[in-house]
This record gives C-alpha cells, structure tokens and sequence, in this order.
C-alpha cells in the first residue's frame, strides 16, 4: 500500500509582476488526513498548487514532497496524482486516449486507464470525444488522471467544483477513504461549506498569506450558541423565550435564539403549551470565522 | 526510458485525433490533383509534336516533385499544430505533470514528427507518383518507375518532408497561439516565399542569399521542383547543404522555442 509523504512549502513567494499572488508561505501537510486549503478568489490557491507541481516557477522558496520536488521525483504520476482547475485536454481526443496518453509517457501498465475510468464512474463514456463532456464528467476526468498512477499523495484544485449532490458525497467518501490509507491529501476550494465533512485540517490563505492553520474544529471559535425554532403561534413563542432571559431575533422562518441549546429551548415551549412546527441548533461559528479570517475586502 | 516513453505518448497523441488523417487527406487530393494536371499538360505537349519544353527523362520526377513543392505545407501544418494545440487546450498541464524534464517532451515532439512527415512524404509520393506515373503512362512516357535515380529522388522526397514537419514544430514553439502559427505558415509558404524566391532570382549576389531559403534548400535537396523549371539559370545548393539548410532552421527554432515558451509558467 502507498505510504504518504507529507507535502511542504517553505517561504514560498511568487510574483506577477506587482501583483504578490503568494508570499512566504511555509507550511507543512501531513499524510493521513483530508487537508483543506481553502481561500476566497484570487488568494493564491491555484499558484501555489502549480507550483508545487512544478508547473510554475517559484519567486522565491520551495514547495517539495517530503523534501523532493516534483520535477525530481522518480516517478510523478506514481507518487503524485494532481488535477488542476483547468480543463486540461484535447476536445478531439477520447477519455480513454487522453488517459492513454499520459500513462505511456509516465510508463504505467496499459490497464491504468481503464481502471481509472472505472474508479471515477466513466467507464461508459470512454470512447466518446471529451468535448462533448459535461462540466462534471470532465471534473471526473480530471480525478481520473490524478488516480492514473495510484499515487500516494493527491493534490486537487476546486474538486468538489460543477459535481452534483451524489457526486459530492461520493468524491467525499473517496477522498476520505484515501486519506485513512495512509495517503497525503490536499483538496482547495473557495467555500468552507463545500469541503467542512471533508477536510480534518485547514490551512486559510488570503492575498497569498497563511492567515490559518489548525483542525477544522479549531475555526469554531464563535462561543455563540444559536436555535432557531418556529411554532403557528410564533409571536407568543417569542414572548415566552423572552421571559426566560434569552436574546431573541425575528428570522423569515422561525424565531433566532442567541446563546441556548435546542433542548432547553424545547423544553420551555413545552412548558408553556406551545406546538413547535421546527427546532435546530445552528452552528454559525466556521462559516463565520472563516470570513473573519480572511477578512471582509478578502474576496477580489 | 523516459525518452521513449514520452515518444510512445507522443505517437498515441497524434493518432488519436483527427488531424493527421484530414490534412492527410486533403494532401493527397492535392498533390494528386496537380502531379496529374501538369502530367497531361506535359504530356499532351510533348506528344503533339511541338518539341517538349523539357527533355522527357526529366518531366517524371518533375511531375513527382509536386509530393514536395506543394504538399510541404501539410507536415509542417501538422508539426505546428502538434506543439501549438498543446498551449491551446491547456494540454501541457497534464503533459509536464506527466513528464516534467521540459526538454524530452519536446525531443520527443521533434522524433515523433520527424517519423510522421516521414509518413507524410510516403503518403505524399504514392499520391504524385500514382496520378503521375498513370498520366505518363498514357501519354506513352516512360514513367522511369525502374530507375535507381528515381528511387533516390524518391528517398531525399521523404526526408524532405520530414524536415519540414519538424520546423513546424520550431515554429510552434516559436509562436504558441495556434492562429498566429496557422496564419504564419499559410502566408509564408503560399505567399512571401515564392516572392522572395521570384524577387532574388534578379541579380547574383541576392540569388546567392536566395537559395538558403527552406523553400529553395527543400527543391535542392528533393533535386526536382516545378520553381527550379521556371528559373532554370538561378543558382541552388547541393541535396545535402540543402537537407542541412532545412535541419538547421528546424533545431535553432526548436531552441529558441525550447527557451522562450517551453519552459515559460504553465497557468
Ligand atoms: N499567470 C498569471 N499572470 C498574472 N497574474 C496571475 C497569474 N496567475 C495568477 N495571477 C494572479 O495571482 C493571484 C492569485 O491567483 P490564483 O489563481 O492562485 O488564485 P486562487 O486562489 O486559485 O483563486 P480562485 O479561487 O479564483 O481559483 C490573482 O491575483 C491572480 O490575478
Ligand atoms: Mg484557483
């Protein structure tokens, strides 16, 4: 079974002329775990990927496989398996070929495209010209070449992008399942939310900086507890959580309670004989302190 | 071998698309076309007794040259797109992921095509030397199809064309925006280089200069061209200074493509 290795950028900088897309990053992402890397447009996600990668030259420090960069690993598409945002292919080719392609460049058994094929659900689809794809079977395609080579290390950028629900739940249970082999990887995207079941550790970029580093659990900082419960009688709910000292607030849907647990706000609509219609507890806090973090003008 | 492998990739990606069988195609009609039109006007000319304008043992290769002197433009077409649908489709992502030694992926560009135009300059002589040879024929011109000499010019004809599939691989390095590169080797060869040609056959010392031309080094080295016949006096290169003319020009555009964009950031 392929062991990870872990991936590390040191004081990695890159420059566009004025514009500081990534500046001395340095942080380290372990094996055996889901890592989120997560930052609004612009932040520097995408850069530091390709460079990581080789396909674009840093300003200034490094970004290695434990140590290796990956223009000197043995065998990349063995050790890392990589999609990019981009599309990346030709519209004339066949899945099948274009994965054919790049498995003989790599030297990897003739069998590899198709089991990649299989693994990503196009098995059907692998004769058909690729411009013809849908936005997801082409986000599945580009998960089929990072697969090509059963790598140990995966670094994907905006995965979860253009895929619908079940192939949200599906990538998610791949990725995680991948991660508890014992392999290194590293997703991004632009939305908390999108990779919050997915990811153990997220690492925070904005204007190219590492503004976050730590467990996801470790976002939720908010010590602010919110319920949102509703009743037909929404007025008088309102009035009666009220008298129990809460902080209360209006909602479209349903009345907000700042600072209280569902139960006990249950148990005081109970008491004073009112049907609920709804009752949840809201966890506010990651959303809240990601856009915290990355600040308010953080998006372009 | 990473080398070889990243030829076997190569092949596979230029036989599974389209391109190489539609220019081929388009190719084949052409040179077809034109060996076999000026075949039967040469030959009906000659044939009807008022004295041929070239000696008979030299209308066959003549008339086969058209594999060269018109179809040249189809393997560079296919050496240019090779390396500029590459900067297109985003392809070198996965490409340089694949293989990242920048430098053997485009060696390995320029063996591959290299075969290809071989393939081409085949496909190319069965087309003029089929329509030729049959018009000839006809005509009861010996079509020479036994002649060492032939054989030999048929020879120089392949490795003519492989050559010019490799400058167009030069080029594509050169200019990565695939219209530009298009725009660029239709303009040139339809269009600025017989001028040129025509232009410096007037006076010596730029008939000199003029045959250093790829268009004019390709006719060398082929050793028959329908350009050669309409400027008979003008000065030309040996085959192979030809053969070197067209070699050079491919390897130092394929550098300074290697320097200025191959190795550029991929994003
Ligand atoms: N080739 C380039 N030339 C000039 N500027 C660039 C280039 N590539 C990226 N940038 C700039 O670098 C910054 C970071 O871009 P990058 O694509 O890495 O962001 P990102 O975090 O991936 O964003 P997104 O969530 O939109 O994908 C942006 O300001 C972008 O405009
Ligand atoms: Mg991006």
């Amino acid at each position: 079974m392929p062991t990870g290795v872990p991936i590390e950028f040191a004081h990695l900088t890159k420059s566009f002329g004025n514009v500081d897309a990534v500046s001395d990053l340095s942080v380290v992402i372990e094996p055996g775990q889901v890592t989120g890397f997560l930052g609004p447009n612009g932040a520097g996600k995408t850069t530091s990927l390709r460079m990581l990668l080789g396909l674009v030259r840093p300003s200034s420090g490094t970004a290695t496989f434990g140590g290796t960069p990956y223009g000197r690993l043995a065998s990349p598409l063995r050790t890392v398996g990589a999609s990019l945002e981009a599309a990346s292919f030709h519209p004339g080719r066949s899945a099948r070929n274009h994965l054919a392609v790049y498995a003989q460049a790599a030297g990897l058994p003739k069998t590899a495209p198709d089991a990649a094929l299989e693994k990503v659900g196009l098995s059907a689809y692998a004769k058909r010209r690729v411009g013809g794809y849908s936005l997801g079977m082409r986000q599945r395609l580009g998960l089929a070449f990072a697969l090509l080579g059963d790598p140990s290390v995966l670094v994907l950028d905006e995965p979860i992008n253009g895929l619908d629900p079940e192939g949200i739940k599906w990538i998610r249970l791949l990725l995680r399942a991948m991660a508890a082999e014992g392999r290194t990887v590293l997703i991004s995207s632009h939305l908390l939310s999108e990779v919050q079941q997915t990811v153990d550790d997220v690492i925070i970029i904005s204007h190219g900086k590492l503004v976050h580093r730590g467990e996801l659990s470790s976002l939720d900082v908010s010590d602010s507890k919110q319920v949102q419960v509703n009743a037909d009688d929404r007025d008088r709910l309102a009035e009666v959580i009220r008298q129990a000292g809460y902080q209360v607030s209006n909602l479209r849907s349903g009345v907000l309670v700042e600072n209280a647990e569902a139960a006990e706000i249950g148990r005081l609509a109970f008491a004073a004989g009112i049907p609920l219609t709804g009752l949840s507890q809201k966890r506010t806090g990651l959303e809240e302190s990601f856009l915290t973090l990355v600040g308010e003008e953080g998006s372009l | 071998m990473s080398f070889f492998a990243a030829v076997h990739s190569e092949i596979t990606k230029l036989l599974s698309t389209r391109l190489w069988w539609v220019l081929a195609l388009i190719m084949v009609g052409y040179v077809a076309l034109c060996a076999g039109g000026l075949g039967a006007i040469f030959g009906g000319v000659g044939s009807s007794n008022n004295g041929p304008p070239i000696p008979e043992a030299q209308l066959p290769q003549l008339i086969y040259s058209f594999a060269t002197s018109v179809g040249y433009v189809f393997p560079v077409l296919l050496g240019a797109l090779a390396v500029t649908s590459e900067f297109r489709f985003q392809s070198l992502t996965p490409t340089f992921l694949a293989t990242p030694r920048r430098g053997i992926v485009l060696g390995a560009k320029v063996l591959t095509l290299l075969l290809a135009g071989a393939v081409f300059g085949v496909i190319a002589l069965i087309a003029s030397i089929g329509a030729g040879a049959s018009v000839l024929s006809a005509f009861g011109i010996d079509p020479l199809l036994g002649d060492a000499e032939t054989w030999a010019f048929v020879g120089r004809s392949v490795l003519a064309m492989a050559l010019w599939s490799a400058i167009g691989v030069g080029l594509g390095a050169l200019v990565p925006s695939q219209i530009a590169a298009i725009v660029i080797v239709l303009a040139f060869t339809q269009f600025v280089e017989p001028l040129l040609r025509a232009a410096a056959s007037f006076t010596d010392w730029s008939a000199q200069l003029g045959q250093f031309l790829p268009g004019s080094a390709s006719d060398a080295l082929v050793g028959a061209s329908v350009y050669t016949m309409l400027s008979p006096s003008s000065v030309s290169l040996d085959w192979w200074q030809g053969g070197l003319v067209l070699a050079g020009i491919a390897a130092v555009a394929t550098v300074i493509g290697y320097f200025t964009s191959w190795r550029r950031d991929v994003s």
